[in-house]
């Protein structure tokens, strides 16, 4: 059959594509080029825009609350990329075959399950200065209180422990999967060489485990740079902005209580993307390659 | 029973645009998620249905904090008929884009130029009167009259006096004064009335209004008055962490001693289980001699949004909020002062206190930082007011960068 002088053979596929290429266009690819557009803009999201040009970029650029937040996305960046060997020695550990295993599996993969603003909550409860688990443990051995989520000095980390949590979970259930594929015949030969504990596991577990390593890192850096919930949950960006993260301080230029400049946030959206474009970019080319088979 | 296409898509459009086909439905949408104002609405809708029982209404409560957001989005994109927001700078941006519905006609048919007059220029913008104001309520100090009963401490008329009293409970262990500043606002509250009572009713609104610099020295002069208390040690230690009902907590416990805030901390402290005798109230002491005493009290509305679909009646329930004896009601219910001459201050010494107070502002009535300043100035301005009261040795940098802002902001 041919229709428009195509055959079925090559409009199949395309065919197939259009559902997902139309969702596609619709949510990612056209509202980035309209942020694009709306950061020449002034508007506050209810009136007249005015085009001016460059200057959200302008002021960006002078905005210290920016660079704040800048420097705290690649701390999350830097930082939560530990949820990775976490989440591998977890999956090691768990990769055996006691009784009840499965619950303890389950028990560990729940934080992954249960909603980012739980999370965010439980944390913020942990973190109470007065109340908080972790400031009576403190205080039980002898040591002040510590404010986390008020200290300008802790904040962002105590945010990105508790995004570490489920974070870690999910590593470890990509490399609970990864485990089961590991290749048995070839841990065996590894020991008949005399491979054993770090060795082993460097040398011959791992390499197997690249492509579930791979995917960790994926999803560990896109988490990472979409941090969002457990900074608006857990402090709204505070003490006095120090734990925002560009997509929270996005939000708070666009769309917060006080924010009305539609503008500046796309202008900010637009950087956030420009740092995720490079290592999307990467991940792509890399994809690319790996499929060729080189 | 088998159902054709036909039928299905009329049954869909029947649940997705319910009412639209009898003109007698009221959707309202309202922020009064608080026990207190939850229970106002509550009756004021009840008895709203019963004097219109041929009238079907709606009501969405939203979430306090998560209205101010939400409002935008459904104003523009699917309007309820009545939605409740706040007076002055902070209907702004709504009567801007045109968002909200002008209601002079029903100021004069309802004659309420008369009595509803004391809030009208509050509800003006461009000559245009905006909304319906149903209540405002005093800000003060609210203290533990037990506590300073047993310390010997006197209610503080004047600075000396409230830093002699604060350093009095210091030493015996009680923080002078509550505050969360999690969400920022309270922290507002605080400036308000120092700079009030240092520089007076018109620096203040010439400052919200971005007439004068950050930089000026009558800002420094107010600065340093509260740095001074800060420095001292008033303020609840890691204040940043908590919201202004958490700060509540020690003040209950006899832990601090004093809350600047506004009248509807009354209730949740009443409800924790305060009583009058331990609870009291005191006007925010005289800081400079002279200034004209002026107060703060935000007034709290109702608006009909331009894209609202059944406006009679929207216009109707704005009538029945304007009413004094509904307004008597509603305000004895959520604890604070009705807007109608004509309403009752319910028995209530608080109220009392506090409406004899207003009568007597002689200075002014201030709305509050966030509703006389523009919203994007606000937000700078309470951010750095929240690190002010953590880091006061960084007054200049935090001047500094307001003063940029205002340059930006107000151009």
């Amino acid at each position: 059959m041919r229709l428009f002088g195509l055959s079925q053979r090559t409009l199949a596929p395309w065919l197939f594509l259009a559902p997902g290429v139309f969702i596609f266009l619709i949510y990612v690819i056209i509202p980035i080029f309209q942020s694009i557009s709306i950061s020449f803009y002034a508007w506050d999201g209810l009136g007249e825009k005015t085009y001016i040009g460059l200057q959200n970029y302008v002021e960006l650029a002078d905005d210290d609350a920016f660079y704040t937040s800048l420097k705290n996305n690649v701390i999350w960046l830097v930082l939560y990329l530990l949820a990775i060997p976490a989440g591998l020695f977890i999956a090691l550990f768990l990769n055996q075959n006691v009784w009840g295993i499965r619950l303890y599996k389950s028990l560990f993969f729940f934080p992954f399950v249960i909603s980012q603003v739980v999370v965010g909550l439980v944390f913020s409860w942990f973190y109470d200065p007065s109340n908080g688990l972790m400031n009576l443990l403190l205080n039980g051995l002898g040591f002040d209180s510590i404010p986390v989520l008020a200290d300008e000095r802790y904040v962002t980390y105590g945010i990105i422990v508790a995004g570490l949590w489920p974070q870690t979970a999910y590593c470890m259930i990509l490399y609970l999967t990864g485990l089961n594929a590991v290749n048995p015949e070839q841990i065996e030969a590894g020991r008949l060489d005399n491979a054993k504990g770090w060795k082993m596991l460097w040398y011959v577990v791992l390499p197997q485990l690249k492509p579930a390593t791979f995917i960790s890192v994926v999803v560990t850096v896109i988490g990472a740079l979409r941090s969002f919930d457990l900074v608006s949950i857990m402090t709204k960006g505070g003490p006095w902005g120090s734990s925002r993260v560009l997509g929270y301080y996005m939000y708070e230029k666009a769309f917060s209580e006080y924010g009305f400049r539609m503008g500046y946030g796309a202008a900010i959206a637009v950087v956030l993307f420009l740092i995720m474009i490079v290592y999307i970019s990467y991940f792509l080319y890399k994809m690319y390659r790996d499929e060729k088979g080189y | 029973m088998k159902m054709n296409i036909k039928q299905l898509f009329a049954a869909l459009a029947l649940v997705a645009f319910g009412g639209t086909v009898s003109a007698s439905e009221l959707i309202i949408n309202t922020d009064t998620s608080d026990p207190a104002p939850k229970k106002a609405f509550e009756d004021l809708i009840e008895g709203f249905k019963a004097e219109n029982p041929d009238i079907e209404v709606t009501w969405n409560l939203f979430d306090h904090e998560g209205y101010k957001t939400s409002i935008r989005n459904f104003l523009t994109a699917d309007a309820p008929d009545v939605a409740n927001w706040y007076a002055g700078n902070r209907m702004l941006p709504y009567v801007n884009a045109g968002l909200f519905e002008p209601i002079n006609d029903l100021w004069e048919s309802e004659g309420l130029t008369e009595s509803l007059k004391s809030a009208q220029s509050s509800m003006t913008i461009d000559g245009q009167i905006w909304g319906v104001p149903y209540t405002y309520y005093q800000w003060g100090v609210y203290y533990r009259k037990d506590i300073f009963e047993d310390l010997g401490i006197a209610v503080p008329t004047n600075w000396d006096e409230f830093q002699q009293a604060g350093a009095t409970l210091i030493e015996n262990g009680v923080t002078p004064i509550t505050i969360g500043t999690k969400y920022l606002w309270t922290a507002a509250g605080v400036f308000d009335y120092i700079n009030l009572r240092t520089n007076g009713y018109d620096f203040h609104m010439s400052l919200a209004l971005g007439e004068i610099p950050w930089t000026d020295d009558r800002v420094r002069a107010t600065m340093n008055n509260w740095k001074d208390i800060v420095e001292a040690g008033f303020f609840l230690e890691n204040h940043a962490a908590y919201t202004w009902q958490e700060a509540l907590a020690p003040m209950v416990n006899g832990e601090a001693a004093m809350y600047v805030m506004g009248n509807f901390s009354v209730a949740p402290l009443r409800e924790a289980g305060l009583t009058d005798d331990q609870l009291g109230f005191f006007q925010f002491p005289t800081i400079t001699p002279g200034v004209p005493v002026a107060e703060e009290a935000p007034t709290d509305t109702v608006h009909i949004p331009a894209n609202a679909k059944n406006k009679e009646n929207a216009r109707k329930f704005l009538a029945y909020i304007a009413r004094a004896d509904v307004q008597t009601q509603i305000n004895a219910t959520l604890g604070q002062l009705p807007i109608n001459s004509g309403s009752e201050v319910a028995d209530d010494k608080f109220l009392k206190a506090g409406f004899e107070m207003l009568s007597g502002a002689e200075g002014g009535i201030a709305q509050f930082f966030d509703r006389d300043a523009p919203a994007e100035f606000a937000a700078e301005a309470m951010q750095g007011f929240q690190e002010f009261m953590v880091k006061p040795d960084r007054l200049d940098d935090i001047l500094e960068r307001l003063e940029k802002a205002r340059q930006r902001i107000y151009q």
